[in-house]
């Protein structure tokens, strides 16, 4: 009897656990999700990867059109963008959650029509850590093994800290994220994954995560170092000035492809293969360094 | 003080902006993303003259330039159109470069062979091309320059179309946007000494032509029929002045993107000094383009730095702040008489 009694507690329990998820997202708005939801739309790349490292991807029915990570996503209907995301066709989806980045429109037009969103923007390490908790929790997954991919992403980031050979660390570098130009700072995760494989940042954390700078700045600081997406390279040295900087005669521009650049600007699962990327950079560029430099 | 009793000497007001464009110039050469700092330090130092020499100096140059481009387009076609709201981009040319900077930037990157032949035109150059092919679109849907109204409406539409084009771009190619953003707000950022010579040349030119046409605009101004009573070769003078209005404003567009306002504002404030025909108003209104854009970009290098901020949000205040407060003034002056 006793026994019977406790498996219904414990039956009970786990209904009980499986039905009533409040989550706290970063509109700072109580979600509640109501059972483990199997059809999911997601609005932002970061996000949609966050839901297949958690093993989740089966479940998605719906991307933006900006996602294009892992391959099986590739054949999911696309709909709209983060500015523009095509309400009807995720609507006409049924999905049970739709997640989405807070800087995205529309959230109040989906909750309105009956939908659950949960509005997520990673921006730092930690944000990424936590943002992977709160899906997993979303998802009915265990935190357990979103510590997992976390502790991986963690290990992975530390490990190519560790492959950068000493004469490496300590480059001064220029993160460019956009040609107006904007860069990244210390203070946005781009800059948090430099710190931690020993370069240092031109930007300093002060000037906020991704400001616009005076392209002068560049030229005074004297990067040693800089980093920049393929279509930003491309008329690099016709900036005034430019041309004549350090770095930009000696060749010691890491440009990566629009694949890597991908990989570099979304605070992701990814992030650790963007800390690989910087390490590869950070060391082949270290070792043609001139002589005499610090 | 009465608002007509207080009209300037044209010849005064010329040599004070000329001064003030003169000052802003030698004041740009020092300030930077360090905030201000004179250039005589930079003497002995090779990086720091290099930034005074290569950077901030063209720039300066530059701006004034560019915004003397677009002042003189902005004093033309509110004398071509005798409407006081007409612009420089009112043509079309707007939509136009940013549709050429649009397609240039999606391309940028992907296929080898585009990217190339991309570097090799320059942004600079996809602006250009936009918006001396918008203009001219315009003049084709207009059939021609003779009406006045049917050319406006054919630049609004090219205007909306061509725009919205360049949305659609945008909206595709996410990585686009922020450049996008960039040049539609206006930047004097990458202004080198090419497009110094490049804009002072085409300045040059155009404010020769305009000057020797004004005379085509004074006459407009008593109405189109009266214009043509007069005897004046209305139509020729009319393709010449919206070729020299497109020119000018292509080449301005194309070095510094949209910066608004600019073009809008320069014709009326130098109305507001002096009352004068219109070769004295064309010649105004490029200096007075030139030292608004210059003291916009000094305040968008020096309020934040090294930061920047936009220099197009920042001739927006300047002159639509000194704008409304003329407005104000005239009013109340007219109030207390």
């Amino acid at each position: 009897m006793l026994k019977r009694i406790l498996a219904l507690a414990a039956l009970l329990l786990m209904v009980n656990t499986a039905q009533a998820v409040v989550l706290r997202d970063d509109r700072q708005i109580e979600v509640t999700i109501a059972k483990p939801p199997q059809r999911i739309v997601s609005l932002l790349p970061s996000l949609t990867e966050t839901v297949c490292a958690l093993g989740q991807c089966q479940k998605l029915v719906g991307v933006d059109r900006y996602s294009n990570w892992p391959e099986s996503i590739a054949k999911l209907p696309r709909m709209g963008g983060g500015i523009d995301p095509n309400i009807e066709s995720v609507v006409a989806t049924k999905p049970d959650l739709v997640l989405m980045a807070t800087s995205a429109r529309g959230a109040e037009r989906f909750t309105s029509l009956g939908l659950t969103v949960l509005a997520l923007e990673p921006r730092s390490h930690a944000d990424v850590q936590r943002v992977m908790r709160i899906v997993a929790q979303a998802l009915d997954v265990p935190v357990a093994e979103s510590d997992r991919v976390w502790h991986y992403i963690d290990a992975t980031v530390n490990a190519a800290a560790q492959s950068i050979p000493a004469q490496a660390k300590g480059q001064r570098v220029y993160f460019e994220v956009s040609r107006a130009p904007y860069g990244a700072s210390e203070s946005s995760f781009i800059g948090e994954t430099l710190q931690r494989l020993g370069a240092r940042n031109i930007l300093p954390a002060s000037l906020g995560p991704f400001p616009k700078i005076n392209p002068e700045f560049v030229v005074r600081a004297q990067p040693d170092l800089i980093m920049v997406g393929d279509s930003n390279f491309a008329d690099m040295t016709t900036r005034p000035g430019w041309q004549n900087m350090q770095a930009m005669r000696t060749q010691r521009v890491c440009h990566f492809t629009s694949d890597e650049s991908d990989v570099l600007v979304r605070a992701g699962p990814r992030m650790a293969e963007a800390a690989r990327l910087m390490a590869k950079c950070l060391t082949g560029k270290a070792n043609d360094k001139p002589k005499g430099q610090p | 003080m009465t608002m007509h009793g207080a009209r300037w000497s044209p010849v005064l007001v010329a040599l004070s902006l000329w001064v003030l464009c003169v000052l802003g110039i030698a004041l740009g050469s020092a300030v930077g993303s360090t905030g201000f700092e004179s250039w005589l330090a930079a003497m002995h130092d090779d990086i720091a003259w290099q930034i005074v020499w290569d950077i901030r100096l063209p720039r300066s140059v530059g701006a004034c330039a560019a915004g003397a481009l677009l002042g003189l387009a902005g004093a033309l076609a509110q004398g071509l159109f005798r409407n006081p709201l007409a612009d420089p981009y009112l043509l079309g040319s707007a939509s136009g470069a940013s549709l050429g900077v649009a397609v240039a930037l999606a391309l940028f990157g992907g296929n080898p062979f585009a990217t190339e032949f991309l570097v090799r035109l320059g942004l600079t150059g996809a602006a250009f091309v936009g918006a001396v092919l918008a203009v001219m679109l315009t003049l084709v849907l207009a059939r021609g320059v003779q009406h006045t109204l049917r050319l406006l409406l054919a630049g609004v539409i090219v205007g909306v179309v061509l725009g919205a084009l360049a949305s659609l771009i945008t909206l595709m190619r996410p990585d686009v946007l922020q450049g996008m953003q960039g040049f539609l707000l206006g930047s004097t950022s990458f202004i080198g000494w090419n497009a110094c010579v490049l804009m002072l040349g085409v300045l040059l030119l155009c404010v020769v032509l305009a000057f020797a046409l004004s005379r085509v605009l004074d006459a407009l101004s008593l109405g189109e029929s009266t214009a043509l009573s007069l005897g004046l070769p209305l139509a020729p003078v009319r393709v010449a002045l919206v070729c020299v209005l497109a020119l000018a404003t292509g080449t301005a567009v194309a070095q510094t993107g949209l910066v608004a306002f600019v073009g809008l504002a320069a014709p009326h404030l130098v109305r507001s000094l002096v009352k004068t025909q219109h070769n004295w108003i064309v010649l105004l209104s490029t200096l007075m383009g030139g030292a608004l854009l210059l003291a916009a970009d000094l305040l968008a290098r020096l309020l934040l730095s090294p930061q920047e901020m936009p220099v197009g949000v920042l001739t927006a205040v300047l002159g639509g702040g000194y704008l409304l407060w003329l407005m104000y003034r005239s009013q109340t002056a007219r109030a207390a008489r």
